[in-house]
């Protein structure tokens, strides 16, 4: 089952836009996700299957499930299915290395993944696509192999188990088996219709046409071909965006190339009070009296919607979110909570992160048996 | 009893550190330092030997013109505003075995000096080379930032540097955590007072002991205000590597959140509030736990010898 947190439509359509370089709600409103789960032919994760997970997982489901942020899948019931019966499954997820700097919004499929490890003790492929990174942004293969060592610490200070994890680079794991598979893929898909799904033009350079900039149709071909195989298809889960910290108006997401616009894991405790007091978006009104009279527009405030990602305690963010509508609670002190929720999240992956030896690093990524994948 | 200079000036030259020496009649300030030894030789230092109410000892080493202010540099250890002082003589002389006028971060060689917290001023990595005593007033040397920094390293010790005037009004308080206080000594030290010397009036009454020194671990003030995090900045790896500092670093942060969380309320509603809070943190902790112990086992089996093979030959 693939953790995918991209979602995308073809930019044709008249209202909303969403694409890996722009997104945009209808007016200034609400991202319509229903509108999403139909044009993509994805079905809603809804409270049904959030349900089921916790009957069949003993525990809590995931926050990040609770709120809604991963909201969409197809087949994830089959694989629940399939997981009652006590067949097996695994979890593949990926990261194309393409900056050192990782920001929360980064974390997030990892962070959901770790916990889907946990919940239903499966093992976890990762996959780092230096190889692709290379490609498209340029990079030589060296420099593109280093970042996905460091991206690798990053990933593993989430906290993956070793004995169930597995991960890879591109450059140093395909071939043999893998390789042998890859062609097998491709040799199901047309040139035309790669063109068609992914929009290559003749100027674009060979080596893009292995690695489509766009996700969700990639994984939808997967599962197209997949059958065609003899393998099963693979099973999604989608998640929403995390918007940037000034979210609304133009660019709704998160960018490596403006600092400001996230925070990242290496951002000190008063690096984290600085940008969410100065540049995160806030939906409260001008002036205290307003305030105190209409409330917060919680459509557009991005401390709540951060904190509605990460302040586990439902009964607190509900508590926030009612007093804050409603104007007794100030920006101010919602901006304070999300400082401390981030600065606590930091400072974990960071300790963490510097558990990390190399050692581990080679330890994750070498090609080894593990026996207890499933315990 | 304590390093000689000549003992220093040879272990300096052994590890291959580049000095120079300046000889001159002993001298007790900086002022009358700077007589003898010109700046062109490098910068001045000046150096403080603290004590704060625990009977923990700092030396705070500086460029000359650095601003030091000791009611800053006590909030930023987190030992409130009145918090440290300066040292008394004959802590000068039982721990840093050096004499008035005399210290200097190189007294951190004497095993005494075991628990004393040593602050670098941030401004000598901008200089080429910098003065210091050698344990001894009547001499000067003049070396490098690496220089001090590989002594330091060979005698087991991490050097620290710090922005002696950053955060001129520090405010700590729950989401600011004094951003000195990882490097507060985790152990204090008792110090016998010299037996013809009158107690000051502010020291207060020491522990008689014959002993030199007697560490005593101290509960560190930071945890119970929830300041767990900095301390185990401090330890590290060691958290993910001993079952000891392990089990501590669990049983902190449990004793922490309990205290912080008891309000007369049913015990049951506690353990409840207990067990979700912590669970996460403490899974998250534990599998970095498994991972570096396998990873180092990993290791190990990639470095490990093929068994002798025992060739057994068979004769017709």
């Amino acid at each position: 089952m693939e953790v995918d947190k991209k979602e995308e439509i073809a930019s044709d359509s008249s209202e909303q836009v969403v694409n890996p370089w722009e997104v945009s709600a209808k007016d200034g409103g609400k991202i319509d996700y229903d509108k999403l789960i139909d044009q993509f032919g994805c079905q809603r994760l809804d409270e049904s299957l959030i349900d089921r997970v916790e009957r069949l997982t003993s525990r809590q489901p995931h926050v990040f499930l609770r709120r809604g942020v991963f909201f969409a899948h197809r087949d994830f019931d089959l694989v629940l299915d399939a997981y009652e019966r006590g067949d097996k499954f695994y979890l593949y997820t990926g990261r194309g290395p393409s900056s050192e700097a990782l920001h929360l919004g980064h974390l997030i499929p990892f962070m959901f993944t770790k916990y889907l490890q946990e919940a239903f003790k499966v093992p976890l492929v990762i996959q780092l696509t230096d190889d692709e990174k290379c490609m498209w942004k340029n990079l030589s293969v060296e420099e593109s192999q280093r970042l996905a060592r460091e991206n690798a610490k990053d990933i593993i200070a989430c906290g993956f188990d070793v004995t169930k994890t597995f991960i890879f680079s591109d450059f140093d794991y395909v071939g043999g088996a893998f390789y042998k598979n890859m062609v097998k893929v491709a040799k199901c898909v047309t040139l035309n219709k790669a063109m068609g799904i992914f929009g290559f033009s003749g100027e674009d350079h060979i080596g893009k046409l292995s690695f489509p900039p766009v996700q969700d149709p990639y994984f939808r071909m997967t599962r197209d071909v997949a059958p065609r195989l003899g393998y099963s298809k693979p099973a999604l889960i989608e998640s929403t965006f995390f918007p940037a910290l000034q979210a609304s108006g133009e660019n709704g997401k998160m960018s490596a190339s403006d600092p400001n616009s996230a925070i990242y894991v290496t951002d000190t405790a008063k690096d984290i009070k600085n940008k969410i007091n100065r540049y995160a978006f806030s939906g409260g009104q001008d002036s205290i009296e307003k305030h105190r009279e209409i409330g917060a527009n919680l459509e557009v405030d991005i401390p709540v919607k951060y904190l509605s990602f990460f302040l586990e305690d439902d009964a607190e963010l509900e508590h926030i979110k009612k007093e804050y509508g409603e104007g007794r609670m100030l920006t101010g002190e919602v901006k304070k909570r999300l400082t401390e929720v981030l600065t606590g999240m930091v400072e974990r992956h960071r300790m963490a992160r510097a558990a990390v030896t190399e050692e581990m690093v080679d330890a994750f990524m070498a090609v080894r048996p593990l026996p207890n994948m499933f315990e | 009893m304590g390093f000689s200079k000549d003992q220093l000036l040879s272990q300096l030259q052994e590890l291959e550190i580049d000095y120079s020496k300046y000889e001159h009649p002993p001298v007790l300030t900086v002022e009358e330092q700077a007589k003898y030894v010109s700046s062109s030789e490098g910068a001045l230092s000046k150096n403080l030997f603290f004590k704060d109410k625990k009977h923990r000892y700092y030396i705070i080493s500086a460029v000359v013109d650095t601003k030091v202010d000791i009611k800053v540099l006590s909030q930023r250890l987190g030992l409130g505003k009145g918090g440290i002082r300066m040292a008394p003589e004959e802590a000068l002389a039982e721990l840093l075995q050096v004499s008035l006028g005399c210290v200097t971060p190189f007294a951190v060689v004497n095993e005494s000096a075991r628990d004393v917290s040593l602050l670098l001023d941030q401004k000598f990595k901008n200089q080429t080379r910098f003065i210091f005593h050698p344990l001894s007033n009547d001499v000067s040397i003049s070396l490098s930032t690496s220089g001090l920094d590989k002594f330091l390293q060979s005698i087991g010790r991490d050097p620290v540097y710090v922005d002696l005037e950053a955060n001129a009004n520090p405010v700590v308080g729950k989401d600011q955590p004094p951003d000195l206080a990882v490097y507060v000594p985790s152990n204090s030290v008792v110090v016998p007072e010299l037996p013809n010397k009158t107690p000051s009036a502010q020291a207060p009454p020491k522990n008689v002991s014959a002993e030199k020194t007697k560490p005593v671990a101290s509960p560190k003030p930071s945890k119970s205000t929830g300041n767990v995090k900095s301390v185990v900045q401090n330890s590290g790896l060691s958290v993910f590597k001993n079952p000891d500092k392990f089990v501590e670093e669990i049983l902190d942060k449990t004793s922490a959140l309990l205290l912080s969380e008891v309000k007369g309320e049913n015990v049951e509603a506690l353990a409840e509030t207990l067990r979700k809070r912590l669970t996460s943190e403490f899974t998250h902790l534990a599998v970095m736990y498994k991972n570096i112990a396998y990873s180092e086992g990993f290791y190990a089996g990639t470095q490990c010898q093929p068994k002798r093979q025992t060739i057994i030959v068979k004769t017709e």
